[in-house]
């Protein structure tokens, strides 16, 4: 306890520097993987190929990816930028299936109904099938997030920054405090995260529990 | 006006749906498409408003040929009401009904307001506004797929069986309520459905579509009762039909006969039924021979009424044959008895028109107006 006392503004910038490498990615994947969803899903054929190209992504282990990536990029061995892509790539590959398999999940009666009452396929993508497959999408971006912030640890195995550097020092220096106090603020910063992007969803969607209440309902 | 010239709907795996179909919509009043099922009605509905292209011919809205139109635009004038409302589940009942304005551009503020005013329009409470179309029944979210169709004031609506997911009792009230709404709206309505019934209640005109996307019979309810074209049509406009064919023909003109009337507190008839009518003459139910006075206890419900200015020869028939009597109740507008019909008055009247079919002065059996159109029942 005294050394994370003694340490505490260490630990803060370690704290920073793994929700800036851990929570950017997931945005950056998210905005990619939203449009790649909507073609997977449009196209037929199309969508096969994304969504197996894109779990195919997912496969590369990620300290294979954390060390190939600078001679890719022409980035320097410990850049951020590093951690930020490979993590950028891993979001992507997991929710390019979740934004497809979502939009799939819109009813159809609702696409044809917004088309008839004369929506451009793109105000028609914005104001309604966006929008109804919020929820899956989100609980596909909690587990991004969540696999995120486990996998920065990783990172700092070969000297990135984040929590995961207390693991390492800690071990290196036979200081038990440190390994201890990263472990636990690992954990704790994913159940926070995960937590608020519970509380984020249910704010975006109110509809939903209500629906979900009332089919509740009906069945009890 | 809406103008079916030649239309052909060929699907690409080769289903003929639509087949060289002339027909046109009259402004103004509800057109019926009805049919068994897979003759091809969704399909002819649909290129109304281009949810699918015509293969051949071409469909003309008020004159200008849909396909010289933007879809999207073509779309926003024209309502559009499917069976299961397809309303969007993440918007409130307002926002629903605000969609169409919205989409052509106007404020939050003015939608909403317009919004809130169709809600009253159809029937739904102001507390529902607030609400997700989850937390509505069919028939409420019925009631706000037609608000949201009307919420841009388009001329024309169409309707896919709007009305044939919800239970029998609802689909009559909510029939009833199109037929009041159209009456204030004056819309050009094509509404589809597979029951002869709905589609001779709400018809000014009715198409009945055949197999293989053929029009089979194309006239108004009445004529379609009364004449069909061929066997076909025969037997799906199905059994009674010369009985629902009475719907159509006036009873105006109908000897009315006497018809004692008593009220509470009066001595019982010596003879024979008697009515029991209230102070300003409107039927409370029926007493038969007695002693002593009448009271509450000893009325026997009556039948059916009919209006004699305005009703059907079928209100009128069924007035007779429904009640205790034997003797059908005529009342004025105001629901005051008029005085008695028997069922034989009835289809005396009917020969009778027979005979003079068309002469100038025979009112009863002449095709009942638009005014009487409540009176017309499935
Ligand atoms: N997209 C499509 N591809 C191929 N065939 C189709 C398609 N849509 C409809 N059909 C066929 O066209 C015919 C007419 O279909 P349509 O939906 O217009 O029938 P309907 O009269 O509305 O029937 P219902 O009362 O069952 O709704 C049917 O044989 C149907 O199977
Ligand atoms: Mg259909």
């Amino acid at each position: 306890m005294n050394w994370v006392l003694e340490n505490i503004s260490f630990i803060a910038s370690l704290l920073t520097d793994h929700i800036v490498f851990s929570l950017v990615p997931v945005v950056i994947g998210l905005v990619i993987a939203v449009p790649l969803g909507w073609l997977a899903n449009r196209a037929g054929f199309g969508r096969a190929v994304v969504v197996n190209l894109a779990g195919l992504l997912y496969t590369i282990p990620s300290l294979a990816l954390f060390v190939f990536l600078p001679v890719i990029l022409g980035t320097g061995i410990l850049d951020p930028i590093n951690v930020i892509v490979a993590l950028s790539v891993y979001t992507v590959a997991l929710l390019v299936r979740t934004v497809a398999d979502a939009l799939e999940a819109v009813p159809p009666l609702v696409v044809d109904a917004a088309t008839a009452m004369g929506f451009t396929p793109f105000r028609r993508f914005v104001a309604a099938e966006l929008p109804i497959s919020v929820p899956v999408i989100l609980a596909g971006v909690r587990v991004a997030a969540v696999s995120s912030i486990s996998l920065v640890t990783v990172g700092s195995v070969i000297g990135f920054g984040g929590l995961g550097q207390m693991f390492t020092d800690g071990f290196q220096r036979s200081i038990t405090a440190e390994v201890v106090a990263g472990i636990v603020l690992v954990v704790v910063l994913a159940l926070v995260v995960d937590g608020l992007l519970l509380l984020i969803g249910r704010m975006l969607t109110p509809w939903d529990r209500t629906a979900r209440a009332v089919a509740q309902g009906a069945t009890a | 006006m809406i103008e079916f010239r030649g239309v052909t709907k060929r699907f690409p795996d080769g289903t003929v749906a639509v087949d060289d179909l002339d027909l046109v919509v009259d402004s103004g009043r509800i057109t019926v498409f009805v049919g068994p099922s897979g003759c091809g009605k969704t399909t002819s509905l649909r290129m109304i408003n281009r949810m699918i292209e015509p293969s051949g011919g071409t469909i003309s809205v008020e004159g200008k040929d849909i396909m010289s139109r933007d879809a999207a635009e073509l779309r926003r004038g024209i309502g559009y009401v499917i069976q299961q409302a397809g309303l969007f589940p993440h918007r409130t009942i307002l926002d629903n009904i605000a969609t169409v304005p919205l989409l052509l551009g106007w404020n939050k503020k003015q939608a909403r307001e317009r919004a809130a005013e169709l809600m009253d329009t159809v029937g739904l409470a102001p507390e529902m506004a607030k609400r997700y179309p989850a937390q509505l029944s069919g028939g409420q979210q019925q009631r706000v797929g037609v608000a949201r169709a009307l919420a841009a004031d388009p001329p024309v609506l169409l309707m896919d069986e709007p009305f044939s997911a919800v239970d029998p009792i609802v689909r009559e009230t909510l029939q009833d309520e199109l037929l009041r709404l159209q009456g204030e709206l004056g819309k050009t309505i094509v509404f589809v459905t597979h029951d002869i019934d709905e589609a001779i209640k709400l018809g000014d005109k009715v198409a009945v579509f055949r197999t293989g996307g053929k029009l089979a019979q194309y006239d108004e309810p009445g004529v379609l009762l009364s004449r069909p074209a061929d066997d076909f049509v025969d037997s799906f406009v199905g059994r009674d039909r010369g009985y629902r064919g009475l719907g159509f023909l006036s009873s105006d003109g109908l000897p009315i006969g006497d018809l004692p009337v008593v009220a509470i507190g009066d001595r019982m008839p010596t003879d024979g039924w008697a009515l029991v009518v209230d102070g300003e003459r409107r039927p409370l139910g029926w007493v038969a021979r007695g002693t002593g006075t009448v009271y509450e206890d000893a009325l026997v419900p009556g039948g059916s009424l009919y209006d004699a200015g305005a009703g059907s020869l079928r209100a009128a028939l069924d007035a007779a044959l429904s009640s205790p009597s034997g003797r059908g109740v005529a009342v004025d507008g105001d629901g005051r008895v008029l005085g008695s019909i028997g069922a034989d008055d009835v289809l005396r009247g009917l020969a009778d028109s027979r005979e003079a079919d068309g002469a100038p002065g025979a009112d009863v059996g002449r095709p009942v107006t638009d005014t009487d159109a409540a009176d017309r029942v499935g």
